[in-house]
């Protein structure tokens, strides 16, 4: 911060890349959220608690939260271990797994989407095996947890590996060699400072699966009230013109996002502090 | 020596180890091998003869337009937001960039929903578009506009991170010896961007060609004329054509894993990025 009054150099280009920013900015996603608030605004109360409380929209939304959350739970209890290995282990073939991590990020939805579908039904390998031992995953909402997992991987081991990487290994010795148990030095030495990414590698794992649409559709079989999402149900509702329904189901959508969100943004802040308080 | 641990034994250490290939194997690996399986389950002759049906043709090149497109467009608001971003000191920038990451948080299906409010019919512009006949809606510019609205934050993240990370001193000292602004982008900033940007680029490329959610909500899924790729693969799926619709998906796979090889190439390069850089030395004799 320092360098900033010690420099007084004002580089060219301030108001051009700023006006470019903001004008688009306003274009692309200001008049579109605009339009979504002011649309939700034109609902009366009456109407949107009518249409987020019949038992289709609420069975999709709990559907989609549960899922959500319960995918976002097996993304941290796989994603410490995968983390820890990335960032702390070198072994042959590390870099390739490093680099898969991002996968879900960049293979489109619709494609995982069919990929899991043809793993996980009746006829896929996975699929097969499991069925012989009685086990459904697809079109049963197991199938809708496959699809989340996947796309919810990269936020948590992403966000855990910067934090591992950054750990002082010399506490973990420390601990080692005042006696504490491998398990000791787990829980008391290394979890402790991955509380805040773990938390907001599950945050953002979890706004995300709520919203996920390409993915889960193909697996889901998509049957009212048993394994329809959220994001169908504004789909269904666009497809029959009815954009008062898909805006009442979408705000209550965007408000859970945007709570979970805004506490992963609190937490980030904290955990600075946190972490400047320790050092 | 240092950092073995008794929490680093062997036996935990190939423990962790296989868990992680483990659940990479089943999660990751496993759906990719399926989609070139099932493509090449009936041999390379059909393959080919899925991907050259005029339907699907027609669906590449909508994809690739609309692509060719959103990226250029998203690249050079990047650039732009991240001059701004990285380079100045303004109130209300936290909110900027909060702004630009929201197509991050907004559910793919809801981002359709918020351009249906906008441009269709009925909608805050629509009725002005509709007097001039211009339809975006279920029409082509529809299918952009939510496209670049869902890659519009992935160049502008990869360019803000490398600037702030890599400081501005360089170009302050260019322009205090002399430089013209344009001097300074092309030798100084592009430079030192371009493997941020790269990857930026290639991960806008698979996202816009990939995109199925908001597309799907705003295209009129009118078969040779308003079908993407994704929404192609849809249909063909549905039609229980699963080896045509893989067929297909075998094109956007191979542009995402071009992707993860870019990203791969990026880290390579030490000190490009600042927080995922290369690993320092006192873990190298850790490991042994």
């Amino acid at each position: 911060m320092a360098k900033e009054i010690k420099g007084r150099v004002v580089l060219p280009g301030f108001g051009m890349t700023l006006g470019v920013t903001l004008f688009y900015v306003s274009v692309m996603i200001l008049l579109p959220f605009a339009a979504l608030v002011l649309k939700s605004a034109s609902l009366s109360l009456h109407e949107f608690y009518e249409t987020v409380t019949a038992p289709r929209v609420t069975a999709a939304l709990r559907l989609s939260l549960l899922t959500a959350w319960i995918a976002a739970s097996i993304n941290v209890v796989f994603g410490v271990p995968a983390a820890w290995v990335l960032s702390r282990y070198s072994f042959p073939g590390k870099r390739l797994l490093d680099a898969m991590v991002d996968l879900p990020f960049a293979l489109p939805t619709a494609v995982a989407g069919i990929a899991l579908t043809a793993m996980f039904g009746p006829t896929g390998g996975p699929g097969a095996i499991l069925g012989r031992l009685g086990v459904k995953i697809a079109f049963t909402p197991a199938g809708i947890v496959v699809a989340l997992v996947f796309i919810g991987l990269p936020f948590v081991v992403r966000t855990l590996q910067p934090v591992i990487e950054s750990l002082d290994r010399r506490m973990e010795e420390a601990a080692a060699t005042l006696g504490a148990s491998p398990a000791q030095v787990f829980f008391r030495v290394i979890l402790p400072p991955l509380v805040p990414a773990l938390l907001s590698g599950f945050s953002l794992a979890f706004a995300r699966g709520i919203g996920e649409y390409g993915s889960v559709v193909f697996i889901s079989g998509n049957m009212p009230m048993r394994t329809e999402i959220a994001p169908l149900v504004i789909m269904t509702k666009l497809q029959q013109f009815d954009y008062a329904g898909a805006t009442a189901v979408a705000v209550v959508l965007l408000i859970v996002s945007f709570i979970v969100l805004s506490a992963v943004r609190l937490m980030e802040l904290r955990a600075g502090f946190w972490r400047t308080g320790v050092r | 020596m240092a950092g073995v641990g008794r929490s680093g034994t062997q036996a935990g250490r190939f423990f962790l180890i296989s868990v992680t290939v483990l659940f990479f194997a089943v999660f990751l690996l496993a759906p990719l091998v399926a989609v070139f399986s099932t493509a090449l389950q009936k041999g390379s002759g059909y393959y080919l003869a899925a991907l050259a049906d005029p339907e699907t043709a027609a669906a590449v090149r909508l994809t690739l337009l609309t692509t060719c497109i959103a990226v250029p467009v998203n690249t050079i608001f990047g650039l732009c937001a991240g001059w701004a971003i990285a380079r100045y000191e303004f109130p209300g920038k936290t909110l900027l960039k909060t702004v630009i990451a929201l197509p991050f948080s907004v559910s793919p299906v809801i981002a359709g929903l918020m351009f249906i409010l906008v441009y269709g019919s009925g909608g805050l512009i629509g009725p002005w578009l509709e007097a001039r006949h211009i339809q975006v809606i279920f029409a082509v510019p529809g299918i952009i506009l939510t496209t670049l609205f869902v890659t519009l934050p992935l160049a502008a993240h990869e360019v803000i991170a490398v600037l702030e990370a890599r400081g501005k001193e360089e170009e302050e000292v260019a322009w205090t010896l002399g430089a013209t602004g344009r001097q300074i982008f092309c030798r100084i900033t592009l430079p030192k961007i371009k493997w941020g940007l790269f990857y930026g680029v290639m991960l806008s490329t698979a996202r816009a060609m990939g995109e199925f959610g908001a597309v799907s909500v705003v295209s009129g899924h009118i078969r040779g004329l308003t079908n993407t790729l994704p929404l192609h693969i849809e249909i063909l799926y549905n039609q229980y054509d699963a080896v045509a619709a893989f067929a297909a998906a075998t094109l956007l796979a191979l542009a995402a894993l071009a992707t993860l090889a870019a990203k791969a190439v990026m880290e390579l390069r030490p000190g490009l990025r600042g927080d995922r850089s290369a690993p320092g030395p006192a873990y190298a004799g850790g490991e042994k």
